[in-house]
């Protein structure tokens, strides 16, 4: 049978979310020796989750070092640890950390590819800044996908924040330019600007991005103050690309990581972290202008994989040990 | 007999691009850029070489730089396991051909079984039964449904049928007007009710107007769900089951990494996928979530999604992504490229002059008003294999020097066209002014015009072509 593996790919979907968490709580003492069955599970696991091939290798390397040192066996509770100590490292450590506000206005240029969900993120990102008391502004400046516009308008009316927009069609860079000018003329703390998706291979459209940034510096000269790629928590290895192609357009600061409220684990942030040293500041976990927390790589790097995931690893492979 | 009859015609499908193709590698100095994937099978199997068997020992190493290749493209653990397993069933034991490298050839199998599970051909939709038939569109947020909607729309529109889109994204905001306005853009009647949250009502609401406008398609656009939202999920079921769709397609972002199995193996169970539409295949991504799609679902990928503009839509090829996988580059798409834009006629008389070896500079100016139709010089580029975006953007082809090229030859006269040799300095000189260059420019051209002009002698010698359409098609 060509395709045999696949009984334990649909064990691994039938395993949900809430069934990983509660397993967490029953503390596992069991030992996991050092044999190339172990670690290559592990490195699928990490695979698994998007980190990729070079991360997961790196990581599994890690876990080897540690077993040879231990002599061969250790905790499995413990291999989890070191994994989400690698992991967290590797993202750089910063947790939960708030953005520097400058300005005002504080500008926020929001940037990526079709559907990674960059309105919403807005959404989210102007509720925690009125959360805040502080005022907020948005600008419409995805003027190319058919009612880009008016989704934005329907949040800004949600949350309760002003918007600059044009017409479908207008120049983004104009719209920009409005947006902070009325919020220098009016005292607003925050301008958020929305940008339409687009994939980093065109060029044309990348050269549009780079004129809006320039514009907004004509308006602001130390703007934006935060320029943040939005990415899709389901993206693979293309995440890597995309991170490199915007930043070399537009420096990023941040990445603003959505849809983790699925089981996808967001992985290709480390291999970000790791070819780029772009770190993750926000993360949205819903449909909802609520739906957002600011990054903790901790909590992050628990959600990868926990002392449970790791023991079925463990025990498949002593299985498949037997077997043979 | 059969062995001419497939020489003739691989020289039949020369001319239309070897031109562009001599034309591209001239401006990159160099002539052909191999794929890494083969690169690193060379590298672990070249102790091949020669007339030996692939077997389980020498296989080890080229499996696992498979796997990485596979697992790099974004295919999905387990099935990346199952397939290179498949791979090395078949390629075990197989005779290494003379005419291929051992690499060449492991890329060769692993390409079949990668196009023999996408499916061999492109398909198209399936739409019987009483009309309206209804197609719904389902996926996760983002991942362009709406899109993907009027597109199709559009599609079947110049198909000659009578569609209509149903608005039953009730939960994003504006979505509805997202559908209208591209609706109004196609021209094509989209049914949408307001302020409410009951979209099986909305469906069948739908089904009705379309069968009193004697619509014959219906395209249900629905709300973007995660495959864990389990209310979402119910509420497609409750739709499926109401309007008894004849096509249900689950549209997923090519960029999708590890996710795709679950996400698949969700719709498909819950609602049951009768295709699939992978979207936003005009970026750089390698697409690998093709591969577990088909391989969950069981059921082709229909359509490609290549651009944002409603015409961007097209039929799924299978072995084009297959080729992408493995990173060997759009080599069809361009091809398909080059028959759109090259004249027949043209390319006839050209393959004539290729022959002899009478390349001149007219034909020269031609091709290069044929490759300007193509598009922009990158893109092109892009589409080699061999080709990553790195690579291109060390490049850093300028299309302007399509221009200038083509301005320095419209400075020459006709006899210096045809004639290149009687070009001495003073020529060179009036020619550079002429054209608004350097001399230096002037005699780089001439310098690259050299180098064609001797490759196409070596190319046009008995036996060169056959080496050459290998290197059109690699590992093929």
């Amino acid at each position: 049978m060509v395709f045999g593996a696949f009984k334990k790919l649909k064990k691994g979907l039938g395993r949900t979310r809430e069934q990983v968490l509660g397993r967490i709580g029953a503390a596992i003492r069991r030992e996991v020796y050092l044999t190339e069955d172990f670690l290559e599970e592990v490195e699928e696991i990490l695979i698994a989750s998007d980190v990729g091939v070079d991360a997961a290798v790196e990581l599994t390397e890690g876990i080897g070092r540690r077993l040879r040192k231990k002599g061969g066996s250790m905790q499995l509770a413990d291999v989890a640890a070191v994994l989400q100590e690698d992991v967290a490292r590797l993202l750089g450590g910063a947790s939960a950390e708030e953005p520097v506000m400058q300005g005002p206005p504080h500008v926020v240029l929001m940037v990526g590819v079709n559907g990674v969900g960059k309105t919403t993120s807005i959404a989210k990102l102007a509720q925690y800044h009125r959360d805040k008391g502080r005022s907020v502004l948005l600008a419409a400046g995805d003027t190319f996908r058919a009612a880009a516009v008016e989704q934005l308008s329907m949040w800004a009316d949600r949350t309760g924040v002003e918007i600059v927009k044009q017409a479908m069609g207008a120049d983004p860079a104009a719209v920009a330019f409005d947006a902070i000018g009325r919020a220098k003329a009016k005292g607003i703390d925050v301008v958020i600007v929305d940008t339409a998706g687009r994939l980093q291979n065109k060029e044309g459209l990348m050269r549009e991005l780079e004129k809006i940034a320039r514009v907004v510096q004509k308006q602001l000269p130390e703007a934006p103050h935060e320029t943040l790629l939005c990415l899709d928590a389901n993206t693979g290895q293309n995440g890597i690309s995309q991170a490199k192609e915007f930043t070399s357009v537009v420096p990023l600061d941040a990445i603003f990581l959505t849809k983790l409220d699925g089981t996808a684990k967001g992985g290709v942030v480390i291999a970000i972290a790791q070819s780029i040293d772009l770190p993750v500041r926000y993360v949205g976990t819903g449909e909802g202008a609520q739906d957002f927390a600011l990054f903790d790589a901790d909590d992050f790097a628990r959600g990868l994989f926990d002392a449970s995931s790791l023991d079925e690893t463990a025990q498949d492979a002593a299985a498949d040990a037997t077997e043979q | 007999m059969y062995g001419n009859a497939l020489r003739f015609r691989r020289q039949r499908a020369l001319p239309a691009w070897a031109g562009v193709r001599v034309w591209v590698a001239g401006c990159l100095g160099r002539f052909f850029v191999f794929q890494e994937l083969q690169d690193r099978l060379e590298g672990t199997l070249r102790n091949l070489r020669g007339n030996a068997r692939l077997s389980e020992e020498n296989m080890t190493d080229a499996m696992r730089e498979i796997r990485r290749a596979l697992l790099a493209a974004d295919v999905e653990v387990s099935v990346a396991k199952s397939f290179v397993a498949s791979v090395k069933d078949r390629a075990l034991g197989e005779d290494v051909l003379k005419s291929l490298s051992p690499g060449q050839q492991v890329v060769k199998v692993v390409h079949e079984e990668l196009v023999a599970l996408l499916g061999h051909s492109a398909q198209d939709l399936d739409l019987q039964g009483d009309p309206p038939s209804v197609v719904l569109v389902m996926g996760l947020q983002g991942s362009g449904k709406t899109t993907f909607s009027a597109k199709l729309a559009l599609y079947l529109k110049e198909k000659g049928r009578r569609p209509m889109l149903a608005a039953c994204d009730l939960q994003r905001p504006a979505a509805i007007d997202q559908l209208e306005v591209l609706a109004e853009s196609i021209g094509l009647p989209v049914y949408t009710q307001r302020g409410t949250e009951d979209v099986v009502a909305v469906a069948k609401a739908a089904r009705q107007a379309a069968r009193d406008q004697l619509c014959d398609v219906l395209i249900v656009d629905t709300a973007g769900r995660l495959q864990i939202d389990e209310s979402l999920m119910e509420q497609l079921s409750e739709l499926e089951a109401a309007i008894k769709p004849s096509e249900k397609l689950l549209v997923l972002d090519a960029m999708t990494g590890q996710e795709a199995v679950s996400i698949a193996s969700t719709f498909n169970d819950r609602i049951g996928v009768t295709g699939s539409v992978l979207t936003k295949l005009d970026g750089d991504a390698r697409g690998g979530a093709a591969l577990s799609l088909v391989h969950i679902t069981g059921k082709p990928i229909k359509f490609a999604g290549v651009g944002e503009k409603v015409t961007d839509l097209e039929l799924f090829h299978p072995d084009r992504v297959a080729g992408r996988i493995l990173g060997m580059g759009d080599m069809m798409s361009l091809i398909e490229k080059a028959q759109e834009n090259v004249d027949e006629e043209q390319a006839a008389e050209m393959e004539a002059k290729f022959r002899r070896a009478e390349f001149t500079f007219e034909d020269f100016l031609d091709q290069l008003r044929q490759v300007k139709k193509m598009g922009s010089l990158k893109s092109i580029m892009g589409m080699l294999p061999g080709m990553n975006p790195k690579m291109l953007k060390q490049v850093n082809v300028d299309d302007k020097q399509l221009s200038r090229t083509e301005a320095i030859i419209c400075s020459m006269t006709p006899h210096e066209r045809r004639r290149p040799e009687i070009l001495n300095g003073r020529r060179r000189k009036r020619i550079a002014n002429g054209s608004g260059t350097h001399v230096a420019d002037v005699n780089r051209l001439l310098k690259q015009y050299k180098d064609m002009k001797k490759m196409m002698k070596t190319l046009s010698k008995p036996g060169a072509l056959d080496r050459f359409g290998k290197g059109l098609f690699p590992g093929m």
